[in-house]
């Protein structure tokens, strides 16, 4: 197993990590059984995103996706956000391992728990706009 | 950049001795062992020598020995022939332990397919397998009992003798699969009460691609590899006499100075130890004492062991771990599950192996890098997040 030199650029110098303290979505997906957790934190203006952190507790592949799919969605309205699909991060990331697949899902599952999270204290059902978002659980850990 | 390697139990250096041995059996004395003329015979003489001195490593005769591809070919042997001598006698249990080797395992799981029960033995929280425990399993079904010498993810050394010295007087065969120990740790099939032990060369400075299985006299263990009458005309195929010359001069070696090396290891590992069990959240894997000297693992709680490897290679450090992401399947590592560490607490895994060739600067530069890597992995997990959390509540 290889990761891509994209892939290790951004394992090793990680963008966007960290909170941000008045962030209006936040989302977390994943769990400590499988080896990953990842936390979103957006906040939206004007159904624009105007900054996104994350935290990430996992291999260097759900830390790279993490790190790449932030940079996608950063200024970017919510609509643009909805569109990333796991696919469009591992194209960006240059490809990822088979195995390490699942990873590039948690990724876009973060950024829709986040903004589920965003709609739900609008008093807002997300579930038309973003979607289900899957349980994680440890039959699941490699989707 | 300083470069440490740290991961001897996956693999070590040759050694210059070993390279300087080989060469001439590539270059000068090509010959097949089994032809007639001087470079040929000169190839047959240095595989018997070889013989001789894996025998003399292993308080054993040279005719008990038999060279193989490696640890791997030699468990699988050893499991299956016994497994068939059991069966002719309508035996069919094998006991085992939780933490074997995958060599083991998924050749046991073979068998079990095919219809023997495999009874396999808790380790407890010390990663030890109870003697009694063994003594308890064994049934007139019983044909083998394999339980390893030393694990190679956390070190720990099993009760051997004891565990031996139990099968043989209930009549049935004992393997251990020694690869983590030969060369290592004091290893005499005679003292120990041993049947059957695999060996692995390139653990202990010998090149990859050579092992050994011994096998007690008296012991008519079917055939794994069948050909030509190569070793006895029980293991078929054209000698590996480079690698077996290296093996040789390996173990000589390893055995020569295995006191003082095994010394000089352990005292670099407790280093390690001391130092990194400064970092908070922190937890050592595997019995304190009853361990392979240049074995050490531990687990770091809210940080995954692939990130922490490729942190600390980015630092010039060459380690191992046993998270899902390393290990490739979606659980990690079998032994440190045995072990009764949760799953979460296995992924931080790390484990640095030591051998002779590591110095004390190499321990200062582990202790120099690691503490930073895991503060940095921390800062960045959610996971972390929580069992600060989760402590806060507590108190």
């Amino acid at each position: 197993m290889e990761y891509s030199k994209k892939v290790m650029e951004h394992f090793a110098e990680p963008h966007n990590v960290g909170e941000i303290p008045d962030a209006n979505g936040i989302g977390e997906i994943g769990n400590a059984k499988c080896g990953d957790i990842m936390k979103m934190f957006l906040k939206i203006e004007n159904d624009i995103i105007v900054d996104v952190k994350f935290k990430t507790y996992g291999c260097a592949s759900a830390i790279a996706t993490s790190s790449i799919a932030t940079d996608m969605i950063k200024g970017q309205p919510i609509s643009e956000a909805l569109k990333l699909t796991n696919k469009a991060v591992v194209e960006a990331l240059d490809g990822l391992p088979a195995v390490k697949i699942h990873c590039s899902v948690l990724a876009e599952q973060a950024i829709k728990a986040a903004l589920a999270d965003y709609y739900r204290r609008q008093g807002i059902d997300p579930e038309p706009i973003v979607g289900k978002i899957e349980e994680h659980d440890h039959d699941a850990c490699h989707i | 950049m300083r470069f440490v390697y740290a991961d001897n139990g996956a693999t070590t250096p040759v050694s210059k001795k070993v390279v300087e041995a080989i060469i001439p059996y590539m270059t000068e004395h090509y010959g097949n062992p089994s032809s007639l003329y001087e470079i040929g015979q000169t190839a047959h003489r240095a595989v018997e020598k070889a013989r001789q001195q894996v025998a003399a490593a292993l308080n054993a005769d040279a005719n008990e020995i038999y060279f193989t591809s490696g640890g791997s070919e030699a468990d699988n042997w050893a499991i299956r022939g016994a497994a068939l001598l059991g069966a002719k006698k309508g035996k069919k249990h094998i006991i085992t332990s939780k933490i074997e080797h995958h060599a083991v395992l998924h050749t046991l799981d073979k068998l079990e397919k095919e219809g023997f029960t495999v009874t396999y033995l808790d380790v407890y929280d010390n990663g030890i397998v109870k003697a009694e425990d063994v003594e308890k399993a064994i049934t007139d079904e019983t044909c083998l009992v394999t339980i390893m010498f030393a694990n190679n993810e956390i070190g720990t050394i099993q009760p051997i003798e004891e565990i031996g010295a139990i099968c043989r007087s209930k009549g049935v065969l004992f393997h251990t699969d020694a690869v983590q120990a030969v060369g290592h740790v004091k290893v005499d099939v005679k003292q120990q009460n041993i049947d059957m032990l695999s060996l692995s060369g390139h653990k202990f400075h010998a090149t990859k691609g050579i092992g050994a299985l011994y096998c007690k006299k008296g012991i008519r263990l079917p055939n794994l590899i069948e050909g030509g009458a190569q070793e006895k005309g029980r293991r078929a195929g054209t000698e590996n006499v480079p690698g077996i010359v290296g093996l040789g001069v390996a173990i000589t070696d390893m055995c020569e100075n295995l006191e003082e090396n095994a010394k000089k290891v352990a005292a670099l590992r407790d280093r390690l130890f001391e130092g990194a069990s400064k970092i908070t959240h922190s937890r050592i894997n595997g019995d304190r004492e009853k361990r392979l000297p240049g074995n050490f693992s531990m687990c770091f709680e809210g940080v995954e062991g692939e990130s922490l490897l490729l942190m600390l290679d980015f630092k010039g450090v060459c380690a191992s771990s046993g998270s899902a992401c390393t290990s490739g399947s979606l659980d990690p590592s079998h032994v440190l599950l045995a072990i009764g560490l949760k799953h979460e607490v296995a992924h931080g895994s790390l484990r640095l192996s030591l051998s002779e060739y590591n110095t004390d600067e190499d321990v200062d530069h582990i202790l120099e890098v690691l503490p930073p890597i895991i503060e940095r992995l921390r800062s960045m997990s959610p996971l972390w997040d929580h069992i600060m959390e989760q402590e806060k509540e507590i108190n």
